[in-house]
């Protein structure tokens, strides 16, 4: 966008690209204070940075290793040595959870990454080429919506094999369709802009015109978006791992730490509780501040 | 209304065609030979068994070959034979398919009481305690892990009160704590969409006409608002049956329910293919008929919406 400017003020033309870009700058830095006022957003971001921190520091901060077996110290209860008890074959849970932290965490990057590499270049051509390449684009978004999330995630994982890295590429490739569509329809709204038409007028190529004039106006939903897709992201990932499918054992990711729970449901609950409470709070998180975010960014995204 | 239902039936063709040849793609995409896979880390048999057993597959022809012969198959309504027990798949999925159906219903039925009846009262109550506790439930809703809620509501109602049995699919009993688990969840968001649409609904001029000429308060909102606000409702609804016959999925292992998610889970990591391709096959093609069904109850709900 700011290439437009400085394009134009070198053939000569009497706009101040300083004050132009000054001006185009500072209503976007200014959604931050809006943002961090809502308490929400305060929750939500707290807990996030928390977990990031954890994540960071994970090897120093958490008590054992967390893959050492120790089978003196099988099935502990929470006490003075094991905050949150040790499981069945004497690992620290505190520290499991700790370092599962880092693996979650990635788990959504790389999984809304992949969501996002793929399905944003083909709503960006879809919406801006228009004609017969989004009439086929939309026709195999209705197909991909034809299936649950999960189950599309399940059948990629099927095919994959499964094991983490699997399961990361299917949610991903599963969140493609509504990638797709959110950014082909934000294009269609764009690309009729004035700003459009004189960046075509100047000569910039297709590429160009997508890519840096229409694309970066329609960031702030997508930004909304990856907030939002994220935390699905880590449910949908725990859940694979939950029934076997996505991160194999010793991994701790958290929903890995909850396979096989429901036998020690009768003995052991802290096996259950914890994993659970780590994954909620880090979903309910990253709701809080993706809603606070959508609020502050554009009010009418609502339905995202 | 005939001609539209007519019309959109039409359009699931391609849609249905389209996520065939998916499905198929699942396995024709599968990295190695699938007899291999098959008796990965055992001995593999002599060669004219496993010639033998490709036949049996239909895998001893090209890809496109196999295609139109599983396109053909598909539609006499024949999904091939499990790769594990020998048996068709189609039996297979016929036994569990009404579990499924009976918990993805049952969690619909409970989504839809309990969330209908907060979202009305949410509104009503407008900026009350009442209403603050709902949007908090609505939160929790959403970040709450199916998997992990199952497994609390086992241990405080099977372990602890030992009022229901904790897994199994033989009665309907068994069917009460996975309906909850996955309705409870799903009722939040209903409960925030339908507070939403009553509060536009309840600001209307009619409503206060209604009011104005002395009926009932809760004739006014059962009869006047209520019927009003229910299409944002029911399109949530439509797109929520996929969640709930995805979660189903998930919830199926957690209880030990017998449906067809916890038998492609398994097939999965059996590496039963043919298992797998049916089951995404009824299941997607169920999910497309309910999103149809969902499109033509709105008409119902509001004349106003005329198909052409």
């Amino acid at each position: 966008m700011s290439d437009a400017v400085a394009g134009s003020s070198t053939r000569g033309r009497p706009i101040k690209a300083a004050v132009s870009i000054d001006e185009r700058v500072r209503p976007r830095r200014s959604f931050l204070k809006p943002l961090f006022r809502k308490r929400p957003a305060q929750i939500g971001g707290g807990i996030i940075l928390l977990l990031v921190l954890c994540a960071i520091s994970a090897p120093f901060i958490s008590p054992y290793d967390p893959y050492r077996i120790i089978t003196s110290d099988r099935l502990k209860p929470p006490s003075a040595q094991h905050w949150l008890g040790t499981d069945d074959l004497g690992r620290d849970q505190l520290s499991r959870i700790i370092h599962g932290t880092r693996t979650t965490l990635s788990i959504g990057i790389i999984s809304v990454g992949i969501a996002m590499a793929i399905g944003v270049p083909i709503g960006v051509f879809s919406g801006y080429y228009g004609g017969r390449v989004d009439l086929l684009v939309m026709r195999w978004i209705d197909i991909m919506l034809a299936f649950p999330y999960i189950l599309l995630a399940l059948a990629i994982v099927a095919t994959l094999g499964p094991n983490l890295r699997n399961a990361m590429i299917a949610i991903g490739i599963s969140s493609v369709p509504g990638w797709a569509r959110l950014v082909r329809g934000n294009v269609l709204a764009v690309k009729g802009n004035d700003y459009v038409t004189a960046a075509r007028a100047l000569g910039a190529s297709d590429g160009r015109v997508m890519f840096a004039h229409v694309l970066p106006n329609t960031l702030s939903s997508a930004v909304v978006l990856a907030t939002l897709q994220y935390p699905a992201a880590v449910l949908a990932a725990a859940a694979l791992s939950f029934v076997g499918l996505g991160a194999q054992p010793p991994s701790p990711e958290w929903g890995a730490l909850l396979v096989g729970a429901r036998d020690w449901i009768w003995t052991a609950s802290w096996l259950v509780n914890y994993p659970g409470v780590a994954i909620f709070l880090t979903i309910l998180a990253f709701n809080l501040f993706g809603n606070a975010l959508r609020d502050t960014l554009d009010p009418t995204l609502r339905d995202l | 209304m005939v001609v539209y239902a007519t019309r959109r039936l039409l359009f699931l063709v391609p849609v249905v065609l389209g996520v065939l040849t998916l499905v198929f793609l699942i396995r024709a995409l599968v990295p190695g030979d699938p007899i291999d896979i098959l008796f990965f880390g055992q001995m593999r048999p002599d060669k004219a068994t496993v010639d033998a057993m490709r036949r049996e597959y239909g895998l001893d022809v090209s890809l496109p070959v196999q295609y139109i012969r599983f396109l053909g198959s598909v539609v006499r309504g024949d999904l091939g034979k499990s790769v594990r027990t020998r048996r068709p798949v189609r039996a297979e999925i016929q036994a569990r398919y009404k579990n499924t159906l009976l918990l993805a219903f049952g969690s619909l039925a409970v989504a839809v009481v309990v969330g209908l009846s907060m979202g009305i009262l949410a509104a009503v109550k407008r900026d009350t305690p009442v209403d603050t506790v709902t949007m908090i439930l609505a939160m929790w809703g959403l970040s709450m892990p199916a998997f992990w809620f199952g497994l609390i509501m086992i241990s405080v109602f099977s372990v602890r009160l030992r009022w229901l049995p904790v897994m199994g699919s033989e009665s309907l009993k068994h069917l009460i704590l996975p309906a909850l688990t996955l309705g409870l969840i799903a009722s939040t968001v209903l409960a925030r969409i339908t507070r939403s649409s009553m509060l536009d609904v309840l600001s209307a001029q009619y409503i206060r006409t209604a009011r104005a000429k002395g009926l009932q308060y809760g004739v006014i909102i059962l009869r006047h608002a209520l019927k009003n606000a229910l299409i944002p409702v029911v399109t949530i609804l439509g797109l929520q049956m996929g969640g709930l016959l995805g979660g189903a999925f998930i919830i199926e292992i957690v209880f030990s329910w017998h449906g067809v998610g916890e038998m492609a889970v398994q097939a999965i990591q059996q590496r039963d293919f043919p298992v797998v391709q049916g089951v995404v096959v009824v299941v997607a093609v169920t999910y497309v008929l309910i999103n149809l069904a969902v499109d033509l109850t709105y008409s119902a709900l509001d004349p106003r919406i005329v198909y052409e």
